[in-house]
């Protein structure tokens, strides 16, 4: 089994947000970049096909050469190959085009993203990607088993979860459930030495639109104070849910 | 040419999501001079969403459709804005409009922006505000493909009522077996609960209610709010909760009219992921807890004395307020 990881590179989940240019940019002085989580729970599962099921795991990412420690960081958790896109990732449209390729090209069974980026939150790649390439599709996925061609996949729906069947190729859209936040892997110090010795193939860009274009930002208003309802007066606090609030 | 609309629905009946969507479509509709057409998959009684400034309902009934596949729900969609020459289609943001938006955005060719908190702010350019950075920030966002997708965030809009007389077409797209890729085989759902996603209130809970033995008392406010119940991160990577409580950057989004978070400190992950709620109640016995400086109302105290006691009088006011 050939499996690719989509790899985005997000501000560390800690980031307080600012943005710069007259508010056209998003400000990454200061800023730490990641795996993005909902990735880093797929390529944790990725680990998993490889250890047991003899899976070859491949990484990708669309971006300049300074994503370029996160693909290492994938590399040093035990991904074998990676792949860097050499474009600006300027929308979500634009992204799955070039993943896409990467896709066809690779001969990939299984394709794992995440269900979103937590930067820009487009969470439309892998769906994009499914219909360009005509693959199979879950989203939210939680949990994956393959067994030969025959896949089963675990979705979280709103209030509940499903289970899907389907078969190879597919692509997933990841999250939390896929592994547990404990079987999350940081790199040992072999993991990194062995990952400066694979490959990190650069490929460039094929010619596709971006749909969309972000034109400002903001940050969200500054809070007023919070009201103190003493401990002891907890109808207080009800009268101002009913009264002010009008909330219940 | 008209704004194509998907009003969801389970068990034949619409979500209130459908019906938020129908208003915002009714307000994009009005400022582009079309009208409002909605797509109703196996809907009970369509004509309904007359109330909300639908003009026409396209009315699909089909045994193959009775339950949601992204792929074929997508296509359908895809199919009905075909037909109507639409330029604009309206979705909302649950899990099911979430897992179809990609597909429908690819077969459509357009240009798609999720989580969409207000109208456009003007349609030539074609300019929506929404949410990015997992709700630290907004960002707004220029839509420069011919058709475009909006993904309208929960409760940012709100029911607006234009009653209008809606004209039900029985639609009758094609449905292919290659549609069904992926099958579902089980739905394990909680029924007769509210869920995150569209609850009114949610009621979290976070490692200051020291275990999962003591969630008794967050069922039983929620119950009485008729609210959902929802948990921390370090909650649910302990597992005193599912993973499907997990509100915050990486897990469920809340954008609720009130959230209560009780014995949650207020990590800025967990914040950013319920900060959409309107109104924000914490209850917390470190009065330096950072939640303080994102709510609107807080008690300090501790939670085993405090949630009772707001159990006891709110149980008095439900008694006064029906």
């Amino acid at each position: 089994m050939k499996i690719l990881v989509c790899i985005s590179n997000v501000p560390d989940t800690t980031s307080k947000i600012n943005f710069t240019d007259g508010d056209t940019k998003f400000d990454t002085n200061g800023v730490q970049f990641v795996i993005n989580p909902n990735d880093e729970f797929g390529l944790t599962r990725a680990m998993w096909f490889k250890e047991k099921q003899g899976a070859a795991v491949h990484v990708a990412t669309v971006g300049n050469n300074t994503v370029e420690p996160t693909i290492r960081k994938a590399l040093a958790i035990g991904a074998d190959e990676g792949i860097r896109i050499d474009a600006a990732p300027t929308d979500g449209f634009y992204v799955a085009r070039q993943l896409a390729e990467i896709v066809k090209n690779g001969g990939y069974d299984l394709v794992i993203a995440g269900r979103e980026s937590i930067d820009y939150n487009g969470g439309m790649v892998p769906g994009i990607m499914a219909t360009l390439l005509d693959m199979n599709f879950v989203n939210t996925c939680i949990g994956l088993e393959i067994e030969g061609n025959q896949a089963t996949a675990h979705r979280e729906i709103d209030g509940g979860k499903e289970t899907i069947s389907t078969t190879l190729p597919l692509i997933i859209g990841g999250q939390k459930g896929l592994v547990e936040e404990s079987d999350l892997r940081i790199p040992n110090m072999r993991g990194i030495m062995m990952a400066r010795k694979k490959a990190l193939n650069v490929v460039a860009p094929v010619d596709a639109p971006s749909q969309t274009t972000d034109q400002k930002f903001e940050r969200p208003p500054a809070k007023g104070p919070v009201k103190l309802v003493d401990a002891g007066n907890i109808q207080e606090l009800i009268d101002l849910l009913h009264n002010e609030a009008k909330v219940i | 040419m008209a704004v194509v609309v998907y009003t969801e629905s389970e068990n034949g009946k619409l979500k209130k999501s459908a019906l938020e969507v129908a208003s915002y479509a009714k307000n994009v509709a009005d400022q582009l001079g079309l009208s409002v057409t909605a797509v109703a998959i196996n809907v009970e009684d369509p004509a309904s969403l007359g109330t909300y400034g639908v003009a026409k309902v396209l009315g699909v009934s089909d045994q193959a459709l009775q339950g949601f596949n992204a792929k074929a729900y997508a296509n359908v969609i895809a199919q009905a804005a075909e037909q109507e020459n639409a330029k604009v289609v309206i979705i909302s943001s649950s899990a099911d409009s979430k897992y179809l938006s990609g597909i429908l955005a690819a077969k459509l060719n357009a240009g798609y922006v999720p989580n969409v908190v207000a109208p456009p702010e003007t349609t030539s350019p074609f300019v929506v505000k929404r949410t990015a950075f997992s709700n630290k920030g907004f960002a707004h966002t220029e839509i420069t493909a011919q058709v475009k997708i909006i993904g309208v965030s929960n409760n940012s809009f709100g029911l607006v009522e234009n009653p209008t007389d809606a004209a039900v077409e029985a639609f009758s797209p094609a449905v292919n077996d290659g549609d069904f890729g992926a099958k579902s085989v089980e739905v394990d759902k909680v029924v007769g609960k509210a869920t995150i996603a569209d609850a009114d209130i949610v009621v979290s809970g976070g490692r200051g209610l020291k275990g999962p033995e003591n969630w008794g008392m967050i069922e039983e406010l929620a119950g009485i709010l008729g609210a959902a119940t929802a948990c921390s991160k370090p909650v649910s990577d302990l597992g005193w909760r599912p993973h499907g409580e997990h509100v915050g950057q990486t897990g469920k989004p809340v954008a609720t009219n009130l959230y209560i978070a009780i014995g949650i400190s207020g990590a800025i992950q967990h914040l950013a992921g319920v900060s959409a709620s309107k109104t924000k109640v914490v209850i917390n016995n470190d009065p330096e807890a950072p939640f303080f400086k994102a709510a609107d109302y807080g008690v300090v105290g501790d939670a085993f004395e405090v949630v009772p006691e707001l159990i006891e009088k709110l149980k008095e006011f439900k008694g006064q307020n029906g």
